[in-house]
């Protein structure tokens, strides 16, 4: 088997907490005065963006690791987790829009620090693939792709911080209690959405990386059954190689 | 955030929210279906590397060299 049985009970966990997360958010939470029920947008827009922002910075610290010990596997796992968290990236910046033209008749809107740190973010991570597949050395490829990892990673966390700067109070403060605070009905239903993309992340994650394993070790294989010659050499890619391969 | 007594008044978004989740479902289901094709690539692979294995095997029995010696080298 190739992902093995612990990546199913994974699989089953998150779908199971995702459908509970939305039939809390849209049978138990209460209806915002303000936004009314577009404000289930919520739900699924806050946590993407939050598992996004925390992906890039996972993708950094594999970077860390990798630059310490020189292991491709981290380099890897850096590689992966940056581009799970630019699809992810993709999803937060359409249902943004879509909930921005809902709320304010607007698909975007220029003056809102927490949109555009979020579209600065995203764009800066667009361009990791493109430098990855510009540099033709493997080795330099992955160390370069290490450092801009640690660097936009730690860029990351300013786009937290935009948040709370923010003057226009346009998204909930979801850890305040006061002014603005998540009413604790709606805290459930957000906590547990934050949690099923949490785990929806991580078993994306883990699949992909079991995929990129078993790519590395099918080629081995054929490597060892039919010589070099049954092995098409790698050509250009941005996607690191693993040692086996 | 203040919480609704009633709803009647407030403004029907629906067709908004479905179009967000919608987004997010696409996503995931095209995510899952690159990963599906990804995974039937492999079965492929593995199917062709069993044929070359058996194919190998059946050679090794065979009585007399089934390789000439650079190709045993360059194999190994």
């Amino acid at each position: 088997m190739l992902y093995g049985t612990r990546l199913r009970a994974l699989s089953i966990a998150t779908l199971v907490t995702m459908i509970a997360a939305l039939g809390l958010a849209f049978f138990y939470a209460p209806m915002d005065a303000d936004q009314g029920f577009m404000q289930k947008i919520f739900y699924v827009h806050v946590p993407m963006a939050m598992v996004a922002l925390c992906g890039f910075v996972f993708g950094g610290i594999m970077a860390i690791q990798h630059l310490r010990t020189g292991d491709a596997r981290y380099d890897m796992r850096s590689y992966v987790a940056i581009h799970l968290s630019l699809i992810l990236g993709v999803g937060v910046l359409l249902t943004g829009a879509i909930w921005a033209k809902a709320s304010w008749g607007h698909w975007w809107v220029w003056d809102e620090p927490t949109l555009v740190s979020f579209l600065i973010v995203f764009l800066l991570y667009a361009t990791y693939q493109p430098m990855r597949f510009s540099i033709e050395d493997r080795e330099k490829q992955s160390r370069y792709a290490s450092v801009f990892a640690i660097i936009a990673g730690a860029f990351v966390p300013l786009n937290f911080l935009a948040v709370r700067l923010a003057q226009a109070y346009t998204h909930p403060r979801v850890f305040a209690t006061a002014d603005g605070g998540l009413p604790a009905k709606m805290q459930l239903p957000f906590y547990l959405s934050l949690l099923g993309m949490a785990m929806l992340y991580v078993t994306l994650w883990r699949y992909e990386m079991a995929s990129k394993n078993t790519s590395a070790k099918l080629r081995s294989l054929r490597r060892k059954l039919g010589g070099d010659e049954a092995v098409a050499p790698v050509g250009r890619t941005a996607a690191p190689t693993l040692p086996s391969a | 955030m203040i919480l609704a007594q009633t709803t009647p008044a407030l403004p029907d978004n629906t067709g908004y929210v479905a179009a967000a989740y919608l987004v997010f479902l696409a996503l995931v289901l095209i995510y899952v279906v690159i990963m599906a094709s990804k995974l039937s690539r492999f079965e492929r692979e593995l199917t062709e590397l069993n044929e070359l294995a058996d194919r190998d095997a059946h050679r090794s029995s065979a009585p007399g060299p089934s390789m000439e010696p650079e190709q045993e080298a360059a194999r190994r």
